[in-house]
Formats: structure tokens, sequence, C-alpha cells
């Protein structure tokens, strides 16, 4: 592997642990918790800030594969810790339907009890979890800040989670 | 670290009868590109291609695999159509060349102009176009790549292996005739 030591400090909430809950604003007018999913998996996207260029393209590949996240009824939260406004101008600049959250007040709060905040620099590593419907973190994974997790992880911990439930 | 790792292998293997193919079905290296016509950085990997086809003759199978965002790129899945209704008579290829050589003209009545220019049967291609006819294959090829670990475009495999390195001619090129070496041994 080529990851380096600063990435193999980062240890994310691994499978079986329950999800921290949270309530962060999606809009200057909305919040959104992660408990108002509960009997759906979430799969929450933790990446380090709108606007920069490795986020615009992965976010921009969740929303073309997201038929493929609500076929496993799944819903798809991106957390950043931007605040609202940048998330609405950036939501609308690249076309993103899905909800992006303000990790902002206190900031990188939910990132930290993720255990992916990035004291260094004030943002969050670009992290991906999936929770089921129950609110376990069934798969978690952290990228290297500059490269694009791409898609097929979350697809194959969905699969694992639809295969569990049907056993 | 992460919890799980995998490798990005190609999940849809290259077929003759599937895949738009260049090159012969034995040659030692298989070159698989998932592309959007409309992306800039497929637009440089264009020519690079084509000098390595160049370059490696009859050693080098390129198939190419669309991988329309079009979140970004509002004309990209129209043109990936386009291609495909090409191909539907014959002429995948030269489509797919006209489509990279003007990428900032890929509106409705620009792939209309290509397909004739192309002496394709209009007819026919219009109705393609406006019954999606071939959104169900662009969109396989889609799927094929987000399963198989595309996180972007141009995402290539050599071998049916994720190649990460840069696209860069003679990286791309010694990447290539690497994987011819390693067939060797």
């Amino acid at each position: 592997m080529t990851t380096t030591n600063v990435d193999e400090r980062v240890s994310p909430l691994l499978s079986g642990t329950r999800a921290p809950d949270f309530e962060l604003r999606s809009a200057p007018d909305q919040t959104v918790s992660l408990a108002e999913f509960r009997g759906r998996p979430v799969i929450l996207v933790f990446y380090p800030g709108d606007w920069s260029p490795v986020c615009s393209d992965q976010l921009a590949l969740y929303q073309a594969v997201l038929p493929e996240f609500q076929g496993f009824n799944a819903q798809l939260l991106g957390i950043s810790v931007d605040g609202i406004w940048s998330h609405q101008a950036f939501a609308r600049d690249r076309n993103l339907h899905f909800p992006l959250l303000a990790d902002f007040e206190p900031k990188g709060e939910v990132a930290r009890a993720y255990r992916v905040y990035r004291a260094d620099d004030g943002t969050s590593e670009r992290a991906l979890y999936v929770i089921d419907a129950d609110g376990i973190v069934r798969w978690s994974y952290v990228s290297p800040v500059g490269v694009n997790p791409g898609a097929d992880g979350i697809l194959r911990a969905l699969e694992n989670l639809a295969e569990v439930g049907a056993s | 670290m992460s919890t799980t790792e995998w490798e990005a292998v190609l999940t849809m293997p290259v077929s003759e009868d599937r895949d738009h193919v260049q090159g012969p079905a034995d040659a030692p290296v298989t070159l698989v590109e998932y592309g959007d016509f409309e992306c800039p950085h497929c637009g440089a990997a264009y020519p690079i291609v084509k000098q390595v086809q160049d370059r490696m003759g009859g050693r080098l199978r390129f198939v190419f695999r669309h991988f329309p965002i079009s979140t970004s790129h509002p004309n990209a899945e129209q043109a990936a159509e386009a291609a495909e209704a090409a191909a539907a008579q014959g002429r995948f290829w030269p489509m797919h060349d006209l489509l990279f050589e003007h990428q900032r003209r890929l509106g409705d009545r620009d792939l209309r102009g290509y397909a004739e220019q192309l002496g394709l049967g209009l007819e026919r291609f219009d109705r393609d176009l406006a019954e999606h006819v071939h959104a169900p294959r662009v969109h396989e090829d889609f799927l094929s790549g987000v399963r198989s670990g595309v996180n972007g475009t141009p995402t290539f495999y050599v071998n049916g292996v994720r190649y990460d390195d840069s696209y860069e001619l003679e990286t791309l090129h010694a990447a290539l005739e690497g994987a011819v070496a390693s067939q060797r041994g």
C-alpha cells in the first residue's frame, strides 16, 4: 500500500459500532438528523470542502449513481465543515440533489464523533460510512484526501446489507 | 486506514461481441477506457490514445465504454447515445472521433450534423436519439464502470486492472509495453 503515515493514523469507527446521532442544517431553514432515517440505510460522505476539485468530481459521481443507491432504499448525505450558504451555492452550481450537511458549529463536531476530523487543517477526511437501518455502522472507508474513492465500495456494502437483511 | 480494501478490476470482461473494439482480439494488451465525450480530460486523452495505438499497432487492443457524468456534463448522455446510434449503423469509431474532436459542440443539432457527415440513415438516427433506444446500453457501461471502481473520467484499465498512473503519452506507453513484457514473462 502507498498510504502515508498520516493516513494510517486515521481509524474511522468500525463495523458494528453504533453510529453517533447528529442533527445538522441542510438548508437555512431545515435540519437533518441521522435518526430520521432509521429503517433505511444511510450513506454518509465526509468530504474536505465544497468547491475543491476532487470533492466536486466525487459528489458529481454520487449524484450520477444516486438511482442505484435509491435502488437499495439508501439515503445519501454529504457532510463537510462548510456553512450552509456555501453548501447551497455549491449544490446549485454542481447540480447536486441530495442533502449537504453543515458540520459548522461547533465546527467539525460530527466529523470528530466519526473520528475523521483533520485538526491540522480544520477539515474532515474524505471518508465514507454505510450505516444500516438500525443505525449501526456496517462499513467505513477513509480515502487519501486527494483521491476520489469512487462508488463501488458503497454499492458493495449496500449489497452486503441487503443480503444480511434477506437471510 | 481503511476497514476494507479491494482491488479495482474490470468487473465486466471485454466482449468482442458487445464492446467497441479496435485492434486484434489476441493482442497481448487490452486498454479499456471509461470516458465521457464532454469531459475535457477525456478530450486531452483522446489524441494520446491514438498515438499509443499508432506506436503499438496490433499489439494493442483498445476498448471504449461510456461513462457520462451528466451532473457535470449536460450533453454527455446524448453524445454517448449518438455514438451508440452510429454503432447501430456500423459507424461507432468515426462518431467517437468526431465527438472528441468537437467536444464543445455536442448539442442535438451538432450531433445530427455529425450523423449526416458520416452518411448515417438520419431517420433511424433521429428516432434512436428521440426514443433513447441506446440509453440502456450506455447505462450498462456506466454501471459496469461504477462497479469496477471508475471514480472519474477518463479511467483506464490495462489488462483488466485499473491504471492509476498518468495518461501522459510516454507514461501510458511505457505501462502498456510493460504489460506486453509481463505477458511474455
